[in-house]
C-alpha cells in the first residue's frame, strides 16, 4: 500500500516547525515515530499535503527527573519508556503501560508524544498518564503553555494541541514515597489495541491506609475516564482485598461504552471492574 | 499533487547508498526495489506481521511503517547483512538446523527479531523468545520450531554447546 505523496521537511527546531505549521495550516502533519500516522495514510484515511519530520529535531527524546517531575520528551519511543531506570523505580506503571503497547518493533519507532497526540481511544499511554496527572508542554509559535491530562483529552483522536503547536514534552509528577503505580490491559487479540485497561494510582500512609488514589479507565468511551466513585471508595480505608474489589466494582460507573465486534458494552463494563481491581491490587502492593 | 524527490544517503550491511526517493517511499520498498534488497518481506503491509523486520541504528524495527527519508544517515541492516563470508549468522543456522520455518516467508522478519533480542538477552527463557517475537506472525504456524531454533542459536552464540 502506498501513501499519497506528500512534500517532506525534516524540521532542525521546533520553533521551525511551528513556523511550517502556521504556514501550511490543515495540509500540513507532524511526524514523529509515525506508527499511528504511516498507517493511516497508507489506509488513506490521512492525506497530509506536507510532512514535517520532528526526528531530528535535537533534544525532543530523552527522560529525566526534573525537581518532583518526570520529564519525558515527546520524540521517546516506548521501549525507552519500558527499559527507563527511573520509569522502573519511580512509576513502574508507566513502564508497564510502555511496555505493552504493540510489540518490540513497534515499541522501538513509536514515540510517546506521537501516541497521545494521535490520542486514539484504545492507546496505553492516555489511560496512564491520566491516572498519573501528567501535563503536557505544547510549544505554539508565541510561547508556550502547560495543559493538564483532562483538559488535554478531549474526545475521539481530539487533542487540545492547536494547529500550529507542538507536543515537545510529557511531565509526570513523581509520586511521594509511600504510593504505588501499576497498569493492567485486557489487549484485542489481534491488533494488541487496547479493548478495557485500568491505571493507578494509591497513596498510603505509614499505617497502609489509602491517603488517595487515582483511577483512570480506557476504552470505555471517546477519552480516559477518571473512575471517581472508585477512587471515593478507597480514600481513607485500609487498602485490604475486600476493600479493594468494592471499589474496583464501582469502576464502570458513569461509563457508556460503545458494543463493537469484539466485545459488548456488558462485557466492557464487566471487565473494566476486573482489570481495575487488578490495577490497584498490584499498585497497592508496589512500594 | 507533489512530486519532490529527496537524495538520501542511508547504509544498508555497510555500504552507504545515496539515492533519489519519492518522500512517500517506504523503507521496504527502498531496500527490495532500489537497492534489490529482496530478502526483505512485506507481509501484511499494515506494521502487524513483521516479515518486514530490519535494524535501524541496532534496533528491530518495521520497514513497511518507515519513510526511507527518515532512515537518511542511518545504519540499517537486513537479512543480506547477518552472513561473513560463507558463514551463516548463528541464528540462521538455527532455524536450519532445528527447521525453525516451514514455508519460509516469515523467516527472514523472525531471524532479524532474534538477533536483536539475543543481542541484548544472550540467555532468553522460552517465554521471552516468545515475548521478543510477539511482533512477528507465522502463518504456518511453526513457532515451536522457530523458539527452537532461537535457543539453539542462543547456545551457540554463548559458546556453551562446547563445553556439552
Amino acid at each position: 500500500m502506498f501513501p499519497a505523496n506528500f512534500g517532506y521537511v525534516a524540521a532542525r527546531s521546533v520553533e521551525e516547525a511551528t513556523e511550517l505549521l502556521a504556514k501550511y495550516g490543515e495540509e500540513a502533519k507532524l511526524l514523529a515515530g509515525g506508527h499511528s500516522l504511516i498507517p493511516a495514510m497508507k489506509l488513506r484515511l490521512a492525506s497530509p499535503r506536507h510532512l514535517i519530520d520532528l526526528g531530528r529535531v535535537p533534544g525532543l527524546s530523552g527522560i529525566k527527573v526534573d525537581g518532583e517531575t518526570l520529564s519525558i520528551g515527546a520524540l521517546t519511543v516506548h521501549a525507552d519508556v519500558a527499559s527507563s531506570d527511573l520509569a522502573r523505580h519511580r512509576l513502574p506503571g508507566l513502564a508497564e503501560a510502555a511496555s505493552v503497547i504493540g510489540d518490540v518493533q513497534v515499541r522501538n519507532r513509536g514515540t510517546i508524544g506521537g501516541s497521545v497526540a494521535h490520542a486514539d481511544p484504545a492507546a496505553d499511554f492516555p489511560v496512564i498518564l491520566t491516572a498519573l496527572d501528567a501535563s503536557f508542554v505544547l510549544q505554539g509559535r508565541f510561547g508556550r503553555r502547560t495543559v493538564a491530562a483532562p483538559d488535554f483529552f478531549l474526545d475521539f483522536y481530539t487533542t487540545a494541541l492547536a494547529p500550529d503547536e507542538v507536543l515537545t514534552e510529557i511531565r509526570v509528577p513523581l509520586p511521594s514515597s509511600g504510593s504505588g503505580t501499576a497498569y493492567a490491559k485486557l489487549p484485542h487479540p489481534a491488533s494488541g489495541y487496547v479493548v478495557v485497561s485500568a491505571a493507578a494510582l494509591v497513596v498510603r500512609d505509614p499505617s497502609g491506609r489509602c491517603v488517595s488514589a487515582a483511577v483512570a479507565i480506557g476504552g470505555m468511551g471517546s477519552r480516559p475516564q477518571r473512575a471517581a466513585a472508585t477512587e471515593a471508595s478507597l480514600h481513607g480505608q485500609p487498602l485490604t482485598p475486600e476493600v479493594i474489589a468494592a471499589a474496583a466494582a464501582k469502576a464502570s460507573e458513569g461509563t457508556d461504552p460503545e458494543s463493537d465486534l469484539y466485545a459488548s458494552a456488558d462485557y466492557k463494563r464487566h471487565i473494566a471492574t476486573v482489570y481495575a481491581r487488578q490495577a490497584i491490587e498490584t499498585a497497592a502492593s508496589r512500594k | 499533487m507533489n512530486d519532490e524527490r529527496i537524495t538520501v544517503g542511508i547504509t544498508v550491511n555497510g555500504v552507504t547508498h545515496r539515492a533519489v526517493v519519492e518522500p512517500r517511499t517506504l523503507l521496504v520498498y527502498f531496500l527490495r526495489e532500489q537497492l534489490g534488497l529482496t530478502g526483505t518481506h512485506v507481509g501484511c503491509d499494515t506494521s502487524q506481521c513483521g516479515a518486514c523486520t530490519v535494524h535501524l541504528n541496532g534496533r528491530a524495527v518495521k520497514s513497511c511503517t518507515i519513510f526511507a527519508v527518515q532512515a537518511d544517515g542511518a545504519e540499517i541492516t537486513t537479512i543480506e547483512g547477518l552472513a561473513r563470508d560463507s558463514a551463516l549468522h548463528p541464528v540462521q543456522e538455527g532455524f536450519r538446523e532445528k527447521h525453525g520455518l516451514q514455508c519460509g516467508y516469515c523467516t527472514p522478519g523472525m531471524i532479524m527479531s532474534a538477533v536483536h533480542l539475543l543481542q541484548a538477552n544472550p540467555r532468553p527463557t522460552d517465554a521471552e523468545i516468545k515475548h521478543a517475537l510477539e511482533g512477528n506472525i507465522c502463518r504456518c504456524t511453526g513457532y515451536v520450531n522457530i523458539v527452537e531454533a532461537v535457543k539453539w542459536a542462543a547456545e551457540r552464540m554463548r559458546g556453551d554447546h562446547v563445553s556439552r
